[in-house]
């Protein structure tokens, strides 16, 4: 064991004033030390992308960061995407078009795809399967998914 | 959700509508397993050696290390079949004076955090004597092999053999004979959320409430008190929101049986959560097989005969509740498939081997078996010049109900319709065309086929016929109505993705006259829910939807007797629709939830009446076969081996679907994992039985990129063996999707003359073929 | 999967920054830039760093600009940075183009083009890159700097020139002739996994024929490299199917091919066959 750290992890515009050793991942930091479990943990060696968050505009595996470099930094993740009862606009799409099933790695994935979104809003269709091939599904067969994102893109494009 | 019901008959069944299910899942309020706080975490110390005597544990200490030592008073799991020479294999929960395969957790730890836990497991000393593992399953059944299980002679722990009268002879009347071999290698269901456990002991009560991700909470309560010696009504087991199953969360993982155990002897709360690298290497495998397979044909490429050797490489233990006699047993019942002959020799065996122990998984022998016989076909089809839809239009089944050479029954449906819709959305001709064209151009394009049959929702005479000690098998669902008019459902299935919270609604709604989002499905916690079996085996849909209906009629006539009282009619009158109870006809009307809450309030003015509303139904029925036709076209770059999948289409038929979005989603995920089966997952020993695939970079899942848009066609052949008339269709995806992709990669080399039979069909075992026939030319 | 306890370093300087490293070094302490390769390799515990100096801060790292001829990539500069075309030079589309292969988007927002450098896994594209392109590797340390050219700079699996106290503080890249050509092709078993092989060809016509080929290899040795028998093979030929399956030919039989529970010699030779085929056809379209 190592000594704690004190830092603060703004989540969803709210900040979190947590101690946490060097080593904590953000992933674990953000479910057990600020208590938002909604994101994922599924491999912890940054394959599987069910930990992915929003860090200062740019999608990212949590579980590939520290806790510690994540200091300051604006982390986004699925508890912050609906305003109050209004779904955004990706999370209708994806209820929309059956695009879960476990519910596991959903965050992930809206979190991705919505990372990428916003950075790159035209992004061609090709490349967005790119960009989905990043994470993993056990459940879905993705075909769903493709086409939840591609409506949500034209939505979010508005 | 507003839309309004009109009349009686079908409304919300049939109809895509969304998932009850999604809001929380989406919004980061789903509540799984590891999303619990707790005192203390666990971590287990594996075995680092595959076979071998356990000389010395050595822990740090002030360090709380658990070893079997202090588990004298558990019992290891030890499940049972009563049939077919099974050998009872027990488990201990922490290996016993030896271990048996890499992985095998030799001592637990706790510690306050998941990091510290992980730090004390790392400095704990594990001395062993290494035997030489055995791995391979030929090398099992070798005379002389050591025995991996005092109980299991040979290593063998199953037999069975099916010969049909007349075998022999019917044999030799063959035309043409064709054989070959086919090998399966492991694979591991690998769900997203791997493996957890949480046992919180409650002092007011002084029961514990174990939270896991299981598929069967109350059997997991059941197995556990047993083991434990403890009285089953002091465990509450949970399954909340599970993140995939798949079967490999079916079967009683020990780590969960030694939280219970922590959580009573520290009166506390523990948690574990698995690590992708333990799952992988450490929960559950399956589909490692080989089988030797032969067909004899009349000079019409009709089937008379089959032959088949299986042997299924079970790994260390037995799973609880199937045992490890699921596989080769379900391979041997079902090995004939959906095609019409009656002569069958079949031998299967489980055999055990320093690996780890195997599960049921998706489809269970079903993806290899069709794999096997939809080889076969294709193999005759060349063998007689015929197209491979051609040889299966003249094998398939078509007159119902049809006993198998194996001696199960399919009832009604539709397999030589699916191939016919299969055929012709395909445009095999225009195919042909452009293969050959391609094949001009050295590129290599494919076509594959596979029909078969899909045993679905059968309930304790299945399970019965196996011998299981334990048989599953019935669902039970209590319905009630609150005074508030709200419905719940209390259900034994437990479903963790396949959407029953909004299907079971659908079928209660149109019951009911009411809208499904007054429905709310109660399942998984086993305070709560009645003792069911959970969800695996492609049956809680017809199982447990055939309970809810029950229910639901019962329910509907309590209604309507309610409501004759009150409005003064007689109940053939009434109508329920949109969420009143109506004299047809007129005007006279009363709300349910008003009838609903006098029923309790006012029970004295019903005359005789049950007070309240609370209805029971429970269904055991034997089971249905749904089928499907799948179709893969690919294309092979023969210079790296690469197949890609460019086309996939199924033609189904599972009965009358309750909600298409649902259904087509688990068509999806189905042969989404295929072509990973197909093309991509194995998991690998070494010679010294050590994993070389213990990462998701080296067990390779399917990605959007490797799975093409899947064309769905439907038919509905309504069950006449499931109340709702629906059949199951949960592993349908996964048990068409190698033979279909693996058929169509042969037919894509077919120049070459080789013969891939063995799946995954790597880029690398492609390449080996393709440069053994070049060197043979 | 949790790390082993560490103590994080954050300078603020690249002076500071190599004082504690020179300090932890010898306490098996690293350099933490995106993290990407070293953080799951922390997790499975395959490393145990005591200290960890995390370069995230420190000023000035993160340059990415054309000067004297060649292309100085800093040591915080993102894989992602590569996504558009950095420079108005044929390097520029090359970049784009292998950065798409690299991994997946969401490594790329935080992996390293200096850290796959310093890493050095034989499938790394970026190191493919620096062998076959001729780029130069900028050590500091506390006594100073020192440019490594990338034939002195990869040493084997996973193993470089740099010393444990050493930061890698930035790559430069030559800059090519307006007039190159170049192909890029990798395999790998499933899209973002690592490359099995990948080949990156560069070079010009000169009297409609090849000229300064460049024929390099990755992913099928320990350490990238520039295959002169291929090369050999090309020069002064007119561009066609058939020196490039020449090429391709002699680049296969010139390695000695890495092998691994799934990849056999003769696959290995397959795939370079394969790959350095169709990378001369893609520079030739």
């Amino acid at each position: 064991m190592s000594d704690k750290v004190p830092i603060t992890l703004k989540i969803n515009g709210c900040a979190h004033a947590i101690s946490v050793e060097p080593r904590r991942t953000l992933a674990d930091a953000i479910r057990e030390d600020c208590g938002q479990t909604g994101t994922h943990i599924g491999c912890e060696h940054g394959v599987c992308g069910a930990c992915t968050v929003i860090v200062d505009g740019a999608p990212m595996r949590s579980c590939l960061m520290f806790a510690v470099q994540a200091d300051g930094k604006n982390i986004r993740t699925v508890e912050g995407l609906a305003d109050g009862d209004t779904l955004h606009p990706m999370q209708q799409a994806f209820m929309d078009n059956h695009a879960l099933q476990c519910g596991f790695c959903t965050p992930g994935f809206l979190m991705l795809a919505i990372g990428v979104l916003e950075r790159e809003p035209d992004m061609s269709d090709d490349d967005l399967l790119d960009v989905l091939s990043s994470n993993l599904c056990r459940c879905t067969g993705y075909q769903n998914i493709v086409k939840a994102v591609r409506a949500a893109a034209k939505e979010m494009r508005k | 959700m507003s839309v309004a019901t009109k009349g009686s008959g079908l409304t919300w069944v049939g109809r895509a509508i969304r998932r009850l299910e999604d809001p929380a899942l989406l919004t980061g309020r789903g509540r799984f397993t590891a999303d619990l706080p707790a005192a203390h975490w666990v971590r287990f110390v594996r075995s680092p050696a595959a076979a071998g005597k356990i000389e010395r544990i050595v822990a740090p200490d002030d360090a709380l290390v658990v070893t079997a030592a202090d588990l004298a008073d558990v019992k290891p799991i030890t499940p049972m079949l009563h049939k077919f020479e099974y050998r009872p294999v027990g488990q201990p929960i922490l290996a016993d004076g030896e271990v048996r395969f890499v992985g095998e957790a030799v001592a637990a730890v706790v510690a306050a955090s998941e990091e510290e836990a992980e730090d004390i497991a790392d400095a704990v000393e594990l001395s062993l004597a290494d035997a030489i593992p055995i791995i391979d399953a030929r090398d099992a059944l070798a005379p002389g092999a050591r025995q991996i299980h005092p109980s299991a002679p040979g290593n063998v722990i199953l037999q069975s053999r099916i010969v049909t009268p007349e075998f022999e002879r019917i044999w030799k009347t063959a035309h043409k004979t064709v054989a070959f071999d086919i090998r399966s290698r492991r694979q591991n269901a690998t769900p997203m959320e791997p493996r957890a456990a949480h046992a919180a002991f409650d002092f007011a009560t002084g029961r514990i409430t174990l939270t896991c991700t299981t598929q069967m909470p109350h059997l997991t309560r059941t197995a556990i008190a047993d083991v434990l010696g403890m009285p089953e009504r002091d465990l509450r087991v949970i399954a909340p929101d599970v993140g995939g199953g798949f079967g490999q969360k079916m079967s009683l993982a020990p780590e969960y049986v030694l939280l219970v155990w922590l959580a009573r002897k520290h009166q506390s709360c523990f948690a574990w959560t698995e690590d992708r690298r333990e799952n992988l290497i450490a929960s559950f495998h399956a589909r490692d097989q080989s089988i030797a397979l032969q067909g004899a044909f009349d000079a019409n490429a009709k089937l008379l005969a089959l032959k088949a050797d299986i042997v299924s490489n079970v790994g260390a233990y037995s799973c609880f509740p199937t045992t490890c006699g699921v596989e080769p047993l379900m391979a041997i019942a079902e090995l004939p498939g959906p095609y019409d002959f009656c002569a069958y020799d079949c031998r299967a065996r489980g055999v055990l081997t320093n690996t780890c122990t195997m599960a049921p998984y998706r489809g269970v022998s079903r993806p290899i078996i069709t794999f096997a016989l939809e080889r076969l076909m294709d193999k005759a089809a060349r063998a007689f010049a015929i197209e491979p839809a051609e040889i299966r239009r003249r094998n398939l089944i078509s007159k119902f109900p049809y006993k198998s050479a194996a001696g199960l029954t399919f009832d009604e449906a539709s397999y030589q319709e699916t191939l016919r819709i299969a055929r012709e959305a395909t445009d095999l001709p225009g195919f042909r065309k452009r293969q050959a064209q391609g094949r001009a151009q050295g590129r290599y394009l494919g076509i594959g086929f596979a029909t078969f049959s899909e045993r679905t929702g059968y309930g304790s005479p299945a399970f019965a016929a196996r011998g299981m000690e334990i048989t599953p098998g019935w669902e039970t669902v209590v319905l009630s109505v609150d005074p508030s008019g709200f419905v719940e459902a209390r259900i034994g299935s437990s479903p963790h993705g396949q959407g029953l919270r909004t299907t079971l609604a659908q079928i209660v709604a149109d019951q009911l006259g009411i809208t499904p989002d007054r429905v709310k499905v109660v399942h998984g916690d086993t305070d709560r829910a009645p003792y069911g079996w959970g969800t695996f085996a492609s049956r809680s849909l017809v199982i447990c939807g055939g309970a809810t209906l029950m229910a639901a009629q019962k329910v509907r006539a309590k209604l309507l007797k309610l409501a004759s009282h009150m409005l003064e009619a007689a109940p053939d009158d009434i109508v329920l629709e949109d969420g009143e109870a109506k004299v047809a006809g007129t005007d006279r009307t009363i709300p349910i939830a008003k009838l609903a809450r006098e029923s309790y309030t006012q029970t004295y003015r019903f005359g005789g009446i049950e007070p309240g509303i609370s209805e029971t139904g429970t269904y055991d029925p034997p089971g249905t076969f749904s089928n499907a036709c799948h179709v893969a076209e690919v294309e092979v770059d023969i210079e790296t081996g690469r197949t890609t999948v460019t086309r996939y289409l199924v033609a189904e038929d599972a009965g009358r679907i309750i909600n298409p979005m649902i259904a087509d989603g688990q068509v999806h995920g189905g042969v989404a994992q295929g072509i990973g089966n197909a093309l991509f997952e194995e998991i690998v020993y070494d010679e010294n039985g050590a994993p070389l695939t213990a990462t998701l970079s080296d067990y390779l899942t399917p990605t959007a990129r490797e799975i093409p848009q899947i064309e769905l066609h439907h038919l509905e052949t309504p069950s006449t063996e499931s109340l709702t008339k629906a059949k199951g269709l949960g592993e349908g995806g996964g048990i068409g999707a190698p033979a279909a992709v693996i058929n169509a990669i042969n037919d894509a080399l077919s120049d070459f003359g080789v013969e891939i039979d063995e799946m995954p069909a790597t880029p690398q075992c492609i390449r080996a073929a393709l440069r053994k026939a070049e060197t043979k030319a | 999967m949790k790390p082993a306890p560490f103590t994080r370093h954050v300078p603020e300087t690249i002076d500071e920054a190599v004082r504690m490293l020179a300090e932890v070094a010898p306490q098996d302490g690293r350099v933490l830039a995106g993290g990407q390769s070293l953080v799951p390799i922390m997790a499975f515990r395959l490393a145990k760093p005591a200290h960890l100096v995390d370069i995230n801060n420190v000023a000035g790292l993160d340059r990415l600009a054309v000067e004297d001829g060649s292309l100085v990539i800093g040591a915080t500069v993102r894989h992602a940075a590569f996504h558009k075309q950095v420079a108005d030079n044929p390097l520029g589309p090359l970049l784009s183009a292998v950065a798409r292969h690299l991994a997946h988007y969401p490594i790329r927002t935080r992996g390293t083009f200096c850290g796959s450098i310093a890493h050095a896994d034989p499938a790394s594209e970026w190191c493919l890159v620096a062998a076959t392109l001729g780029a130069t590797m900028v050590a500091r340390s506390v006594r100073g700097e020192r440019a490594i050219a990338a034939n002195d700079f990869f040493e084997g699996l996973m193993s470089t020139a740099l010393k444990q106290d050493e930061l890698l503080a930035e790559v430069r890249l030559p800059l090519l002739a307006s007039d190159t050509r170049f192909g890029f092709v990798e395999f790998s078993r499933r899209a973002g996994d690592f490359a099995m092989t990948a080949a990156l060809v560069t070079w010009r016509f000169e009297n409609g024929a090849m000229c300064d080929v460049r024929v390099g290899i990755g992913g099928a040795e320990p350490s990238p490299r520039r295959i002169v028998e291929a090369e050999g093979v090309l020069n002064g030929q007119v561009p066609g199917d058939a020196p490039f399956r020449a090429a391709a030919e002699a680049a296969a039989n010139a390695i000695e091919p890495m092998e691994d529970h799934q990849t056999s010699a003769e696959y290995r030779r397959d795939l370079v066959r394969a790959m350095v085929r169709r990378s001369l056809e893609q520079s030739a379209q």
